[in-house]
């Protein structure tokens, strides 16, 4: 999807959060050089086509105490892939759910999803009662806990911001 | 609105939340308000001032507790991304992930148990610069890269339950 000029100076004025006062639009549109009006509507279409997710608190997991973060890569019938795609993103603990190629023969996976928990074994259980609740037993899978972040912080290309693909973590 | 000081322990680690941080925390991860004030409107709805809700978000910023109050982006909507996987001798780990970490295009990079075991996410303007930066990766430790972009994005993004 092409971006305006007006859409990417507006993502680089939000990337990092809303000024905390009373009037933050205000505020953006002063950095900006328009108008409040401009800035809520330009944030409005973003939402609209889907570029921004959601606008609202961007809380750190591993900060909150939910430091347990595992990829759970699935080996999924080509067939199956979008009806098994939905079921886990709907999944309340599964904060991302991704089609990736196959690298046969080292890397048979073509479905990650990523799991939040307390605990390693929170999510053992919380994956557990997935596979229970969506029959998912015949399914080839692998649970990759991650063990260390080397490092975690958004894409961001010169003056203008890119949208980032979330990989290791949560968002933010 | 209860403002009583609840003591949530979180691993080992206490962590102390007002009633209003937990709502703030759990309860405004998406909607908020596209409205001139929109923390009037959060601090209607929490019976507080406009000011006791900004003071609370910036200290849970301040804390750590809360990145930012603002977007989150979709992924890949705009120049070129991959999710790439490393197979490194655990006595090299430290050294591959810091040469790996050097590259202004990395914006994820994690250990993982896994053969598999060095995790991160190249991102850049074109497809040709994400490529360029795999083929150093490669040529400079001297491992084969696994290049696994972002086919298609099932996601209900409704946030993340903290307290259900």
């Amino acid at each position: 999807m092409e971006l305006s000029d007006t859409d990417r100076a507006l993502i680089a004025a939000v990337q990092d959060g809303l000024p905390l006062v009373a009037h933050p639009y205000a505020e953006v549109a002063r950095q900006l050089g328009t108008s409040e009006a401009d800035v809520m509507a330009g944030i409005a279409s973003l939402l609209e086509r889907g570029l921004i997710k959601r606008m609202g608190v961007v809380v750190r997991h591993r900060a909150l105490g939910y430091r347990a973060n595992a990829m759970v890569v699935w080996n999924v019938p080509d067939e199956n892939i979008e009806q098994i795609g939905r079921l886990l993103s709907g999944e309340t603990y599964v904060t991302l759910c991704y089609q990736r190629p196959r690298r046969l023969p080292h890397w048979p996976y073509n479905l990650f999803c990523m799991i939040h928990g307390r605990s390693r074994a929170s999510v053992r259980r919380c994956l557990e009662t997935m596979i229970e609740a969506h029959g998912l037993h015949g399914i080839e899978h692998e649970v990759l806990f991650s063990t260390r972040a080397f490092k975690q912080c958004g894409a961001r290309y010169g003056k203008f911001a890119m949208p980032q693909e979330p990989a290791g973590s949560a968002h933010g | 609105m209860k403002q009583a000081t609840e003591q949530v322990t979180l691993l080992n680690t206490p962590l102390t939340l007002t009633a209003l941080e937990k709502t703030l925390l759990n309860d405004y991860q998406r909607d908020l308000p596209l409205c001139a004030s929109p923390f009037d409107e959060i601090a209607q709805q929490c019976g507080v001032s406009t000011e006791e809700v900004l003071q609370k978000l910036r200290s849970l910023q301040q804390r750590g507790l809360i990145s930012r109050v603002g977007p989150v982006f979709a992924p890949r909507r705009a120049g070129a991304s991959t999710l790439a996987a490393l197979s490194v001798p655990v006595d090299e780990l430290d050294a591959v992930a810091g040469f790996v970490n050097g590259f202004d295009e990395v914006n994820h990079n994690y250990q993982r148990e896994h053969h598999f075991n060095l995790w991160f996410v190249v991102a850049a303007a074109d497809q040709d610069r994400v490529d360029a930066v795999l083929d150093t990766i490669e040529t400079m430790t001297g491992l084969p890269v696994l290049d696994l972009p972002l086919e298609r994005a099932f996601y209900i993004d409704l946030g993340f339950p903290l307290w259900s």
